[in-house]
């Protein structure tokens, strides 16, 4: 068997023996979570390597169900003996119903690997090569660059789901990331700028993609941010610029559509299906087919296979996001979105790549359009308060909007929101979708890789957390 | 597969493979945790599980190399060796690279291990965890459900032995408990939220817990935004403790030494108010961050970072200390999943005397934040700009009012620090472990309608 199709991590038996175990006091329900993590970095800081590091985590978690209650165990002991003891434990927190015979598996717990380069065939130092060539490529950028680090990293994880009611299918993801830090150092102090590429993808990426543009424009970033004056502190209409603002409906509404904070009522789109929750113009979709995107996969962390789920419809609220435990209880067809940060987790609803479609408007009309606001190019790390909608993101490249002009760049600051009230302000998108960065999305301490993206776009108002009158 | 002998011993039989001119040092753990979530009255859902860890750092001419695993399996500890040993061919050079050498200093001698979490049973877990949700939902009448009450306990054991002579180990336990009520009012609803942390399960203060979980959600009921403009803020103690833990992440060797902090260059220099004493000081016992030695094995200290709004010192580890000239100040924070990095272990802040009310007393027209977030998008330590979201409520002559939300804060941390008008008198250890009063600062730019 090549290195790119592998059969299951464990043996069917022993999973099939596992199940039966974990289902022994009275569970409905079991599942056994198999995964082989293995991931590799190098840092690359002050001009040098500074180290290399690599991991490896194999183990299983294992989850029994009876009615609403969840019992879960996880093991580094992949051994029968090791399973059989986490399943014991399992079961005894989901016990009690009447015995039910787990259905054989099917299906053959093999997974494929869509890498055409596995990282770990290639050298080190190629990957070190790398990560110097970046950094020579900022640091030319402008003498006022002081500092640049960079960071390589490559992440295999093959998986294995099987579950008593037959499913037996396994994954073998590989991700790939490259980020660039500088810091550019002027009178007024000191600024950043950052990039990051990553693919669900093998080390082909580095083929095509530019790591030196990339380093160039997170060099310029900083550069220009030296003379950035203060973000303004107040209400203002606020385009955002293709690919850099994705975060914002991943945090506005793409939280408050995952079905389990919907069913606990920590949902401000809570019984508003069929509702016009948006401007018309907006169509949301939560993809975890999408290429080699960072949030794809091929199956969730329960075996589902992944989909493509539109969540908004020209405006009109059609679905929310599920797993197998809150499909199950509503009576309906998982949407591929269980998805665990580990074999030491229990999955939940999770988004993959979720991003807003084209509208038809030219990116530079809607600049042009806008007679004061600012202009983000990207957007930072974001947070949300479902119950309330509430949502803040930080601005780490924003300019100012005079006259339908991009005019001054601003220094870095947060924008506050409230997810429903923005949907229904988009007042203009545009034609040019791009997806954006990497991100990992965190969710009651799990994180796990997603990716966003949308269109030039803008809103009508958003509240700048600046310090300028 | 399964692994049962001693940490310690399991470390000196990796260091014997050390060869001759290698610093070497392993790092070892193994624990199990467990969590217990309750949901209507029942058990929503019980997780546990054991995990073990091994980092092996081996530093060759000032090449380091380090590779880790999840797996404390004799196959998997031989292949972590042969990747740090790999791995350290592709470092480069650097004279100040290296493991901890004992400095002399004598750990403060806690005893930090309390067996009492190792007796608790499923049904003592489920138990709290159902009446947290219960005691919620029948303390108000505006609280209509709880998102999240979970009970949470683990036990761990961690052993660290070099080359150079360190052999330090430690063994304990912890337990928590978290509730998320929510609370509504017309088509409005609130999510609050409040949590304890200690050593053992007998120290958690429900009461409390239930008490700042249902005011943290009812009290926002009905908030809306506010203007914008430059007012006086009190920050909560959990909200002091994130933005004094922002800037005492600026004072670690790392950020200093590359030039990665806006106060690199300000040792011995008037940084903040005269009023303002901050200590990391692992060797108090009162706070859940006391240790008795560092990640590297060294003594854990009390290091006086700020002294009278100077900045004293810069907090070290080996590494970062050599660099800088000067030696580690305990401050090497790390699992054995990764490189030591430099880090806080148990802030705290020198109290003043007033309390809350008194502080909110001397304000005409302020607001009292009661949470903030987007921390990690809206703080740039680099630059020192500070921007983030902010609930609470107004201050008005001198007493709270009505609550806000959907609002913003922003400064810098440099202004900030000189800010500061007044440290509150109301001194906690909070679960984080960090000591910390509520604080008021001036000038600070609120952003709202």
């Amino acid at each position: 068997m090549s290195e790119k199709m592998l059969g299951p991590l464990l043996d069917r038996d022993l999973i099939q023996e596992t199940i039966s175990t974990a289902m022994s006091k009275g569970g409905q329900w079991a599942e056994v979570f198999v995964e082989d993590r293995q991931s590799a970095s190098a840092e690359f800081d002050e001009g040098r390597v500074e180290s290399m590091v690599s991991s490896r985590d194999l183990g299983a978690g294992i989850r029994v169900t009876v009615g609403e209650a969840t019992g879960f165990a996880h093991t580094a002991d992949l051994s029968l003996e090791g399973l059989r003891e986490a399943a014991l434990a399992a079961a005894a927190a989901a016990r009690g119903g009447n015995h039910i015979e787990p259905v054989a598996l099917r299906g053959q717990g093999a997974s494929l690997n869509r890498a055409e380069i596995l990282p770990s065939t290639v050298s080190k130092a190629r990957k070190i090569e790398l990560t110097r060539q970046t950094d020579a490529a900022a640091r030319e950028v402008d003498s006022a660059i002081t500092q640049v680090s960079v960071r390589y990293s490559e992440g295999r994880r093959r998986i294995l789901v099987a579950n008593s009611d037959g499913v037996f299918n396994g994954d073998d993801q590989t991700r790939i990331l490259l980020s660039v830090n500088c810091v550019a150092s002027g009178d007024q102090g000191l600024q950043t700028g950052r990039e990051t590429v990553g693919y669900t993808v093998g080390f082909e990426l580095f083929d095509q993609y530019d790591v030196e543009a990339m380093a160039r424009r997170a060099a310029r970033r900083a550069i220009t941010k030296l003379e950035a004056r203060p973000a303004p502190s107040g209400q203002l209409p606020v385009v955002i610029q293709r690919g850099g603002g994705g975060v914002l409906f991943h945090e506005a509404c793409g939280h408050g559509l995952e079905a389990d904070l919907v069913d606990k009522g920590a949902s401000v789109f809570r019984d508003r299906i069929g509702e016009l929750v948006a401007s018309p113009t907006v169509t949301l979709v939560d993809d975890g087919t999408m290429g080699s995107e960072w949030g794809t996969i091929a199956i969730d962390d329960e075996g589902c296979l992944s989909q493509r789920n539109v969540l908004i419809e020209n405006g009109v609220l059609t679905d929310y996001m599920w797993d197998h435990s809150r499909s199950r209880s509503s009576g309906r067809e998982p949407s591929g979105n269980g998805r665990r940060q580990s074999y030491q987790h229990i999955p939940m609803v999770r988004m993959t790549n979720t991003f807003v479609m084209n509208g038809e408007i030219e990116p530079e009309d809607i600049v042009s359009d806008t007679e004061k606001g600012v202009y983000v190019a990207q957007l930072g790390g974001g947070q949300v308060n479902t119950a309330t909608g509430d949502f803040v993101f930080g601005m780490t490249e924003a300019y100012l909007i005079e006259d339908g002009r991009i005019t001054a760049p601003l220094r870095e600051s947060n924008l506050i929101g409230n997810g429903p009230d923005v949907l229904q302000n988009i007042e203009l998108i545009g034609n040019d979708f791009a997806m954006g960065s990497p991100g990992t999305c965190g969710k009651d301490g799990q994180g796990v890789p997603v990716g966003d993206g949308q269109p030039t776009l803008r809103v009508a108002s958003l509240t700048i957390g600046g310090t300028a009158s | 597969m399964k692994n049962t002998a001693e940490l310690p011993d399991l470390a000196q039989g990796l260091l014997a493979g050390a060869r001759e001119n290698e610093q070497f040092e392993v790092c070892l753990s193994r624990g199990r945790s467990t969590t217990v979530k309750a949901y209507l009255g029942q058990i929503e859902s019980v997780r546990s599980g054991a995990s073990q860890a091994v980092g092996v750092r081996i530093v060759v001419d000032g090449r380091q190399g380090f590779a880790t695993a999840g797996s404390l399996d004799p196959e998997v500890l031989k292949q972590v060796v042969k990747e740090a040993r790999e791995n350290l061919q592709f470092a480069e050079s650097d004279p100040d690279q290296g493991i901890a050498i004992p400095d002399g200093v004598a750990p403060p001698g806690l005893d930090l291990t309390d067996p009492a979490v190792l007796q608790l049973t499923e049904e003592d877990r489920a138990a709290v965890a159902i009446e947290l949700e219960r005691r919620c939902l029948s303390s108000d009448s505006r609280i209509t459900g709880v998102r999240s009450a979970a009970w949470s306990d683990g036990w761990g054991e961690f052993a660290l032995a070099s080359t150079s002579g360190i052999a330090v180990q430690s063994e304990g336990g912890s337990c928590s408990v978290g509730v998320q009520p929510l609370a509504m009012q017309g088509t409005e609803t609130q999510i609050g939220y409040a949590g304890d942390a200690a050593r053992r399960p007998d120290a958690l203060d429900l009461d409390r817990v239930v008490s700042e979980a249902v005011e943290d959600a009812t009290r926002m009921l009905g908030a809306t935004k506010p203007s914008s403009e430059k007012v006086t803020v009190v920050l909560e103690p959990s909200v002091a403790a994130a933005f004094l833990g922002t800037v005492v992440g600026a004072l670690t060797g790392e950020r200093v030494i590359k030039g990665r902090s806006p106060f690199a260059e300000r040792l011995g220099e008037q940084i903040a108010v005269a009023q303002l004493t901050l200590v990391d000081d692992p060797t108090n016992i009162e706070s859940l961050g006391a240790d008795n030695h560092d990640g590297e094995g060294l003594a854990a200290r009390r290091n006086v970072i700020v002294d009278s709004g100077v900045l004293s010192q810069f907090l070290h580890n080996s590494y970062t200390g050599r660099r800088a000239g000067t030696s580690s100040t305990g401050s090497a924070v790390r699992g054995p999943r990764s490189t030591p990095s430099v880090g806080i272990h148990a802030l705290s802040i020198a109290p003043g005397v007033n309390n809350r009310d008194e502080l909110f007393a001397k304000i005409k027209k302020g607001v009292f934040i009661r949470g903030v977030n987007g921390l990690h998008s809206g703080v740039n330590p680099v630059s020192g700009d500070f921007s983030v979201g902010a609930y609470g409520q107004r201050i008005q002559n001198g007493a709270l009012g009505e609550p806000f939300r959907e609002a913003t804060i922003a400064s810098t941390l440099q202004r900030m620090l000189l800010d500061i008008v007044e440290i509150g008198g109301d001194f906690e250890f909070l679960p984080s472990g960090t000591g910390m009063t509520s604080i008021a600062i001036a000038d600070v730019a609120l952003s709202g309608i």
